[in-house]
């Protein structure tokens, strides 16, 4: 079981998910630090990511894009805030414009890891924090399909209808 | 977030199934009008608390009302579109990390052979 928990918590915008891991640190962090071993596991099944930047120090940044089944990009950027090897980072996690570039007007979300020993193997702990809800439905949206995009749209309409 | 998601079980599902009983969109309208408690609740209508409960419980999983326990009571809340909306991203964004987390683990199983590979 590679999954042990997650929480959610609506109301400071917050996701956690703890992970187990068959692997010591070391090799859990090499999956964060390595691009080539980043970009098999950053983008969702249907949306591979390809990190065409990966600049792991404190300050460094990083460009990706994820690439949809019709061909469609979304493009992203990190910048990384603490490299504390193999223990813990924290970096932020950006939407970019078609150029690939940080869109200024849109402050990134943070994203927390830490890296633990246990018996025989690792337990990764990752949060994510968002600012708001607007920034959480654009950056969740970045690699889902048009439809599932819309059924979230749907519900905005139905929650005004149903309070009515 | 995730593409091949079964849509039969997504949230806007939920929400819809939740408000089609008319009990339940009347336990809303309440506690839209005001946070109470599940027996406070159970005590206007005409059946169980354990029915009042399994038609909050329904409301819950839609993300519509939050149940928080306040010593022996447990007090239903609406949640507004915010909430709601918010607790559906998650989801969503819970599932993308479900994914990333096996994908994790199958890279460092590959990597295993690949390195054993080299010893060879």
């Amino acid at each position: 079981m590679t999954v042990i928990s997650t929480t959610k918590d609506p109301e400071s915008l917050t996701l956690t998910i703890v992970a187990e891991f068959d692997a010591t640190p070391e090799r859990v962090w090499s999956v964060w630090e390595d691009p080539r071993k980043l970009e098999r596991w950053w983008g969702p099944p249907t949306y591979p990511a390809t990190f065409t930047r990966h600049d792991f120090v404190v300050g460094g940044e990083s460009r990706y894009f994820m690439t949809g089944p019709a061909g469609n990009r979304s493009n992203g950027w990190w910048q990384m805030k603490v490299i504390d090897k193999p223990n813990r980072i924290e970096f932020a996690n950006g939407f970019a414009g078609d150029d690939g570039e940080p869109m200024p007007d849109m402050p990134p979300a943070t994203g927390f890891a830490t890296f633990v020993a246990t018996g025989d193997g690792t337990r990764m702990t990752a949060m994510t924090q968002f600012l708001d809800l607007a920034q959480m439905e654009m950056m969740i949206g970045m690699g889902m399909a048009e439809g599932m995009a819309q059924a979230i749209g749907q519900i905005d309409v139905l929650l005004t209808s149903a309070s009515v | 977030m995730v593409v091949d998601m079964n849509l039969s079980d997504t949230d806007v599902d939920r929400i819809f199934q939740a408000l089609s009983d008319r009990t339940r969109r009347d336990i809303l309208e309440r506690a839209i009008d005001r946070e109470q408690s599940v027996s406070a609740m159970a005590r206007q209508y005409d059946m169980s608390f354990a029915a009042v409960q399994k038609h909050v419980a329904v409301l819950e999983r839609a993300a519509l009302v939050t149940k928080e326990r306040r010593g022996r009571e447990q007090i239903v809340h609406a949640n507004g579109p915010t909430i709601a909306k918010a607790i559906a991203l998650l989801d969503q964004y819970e599932q993308l990390w479900i994914d990333r987390a096996n994908q994790i683990a199958a890279v460092l199983a590959q990597s295993d052979e690949e390195e054993e590979g080299d010893h060879s």
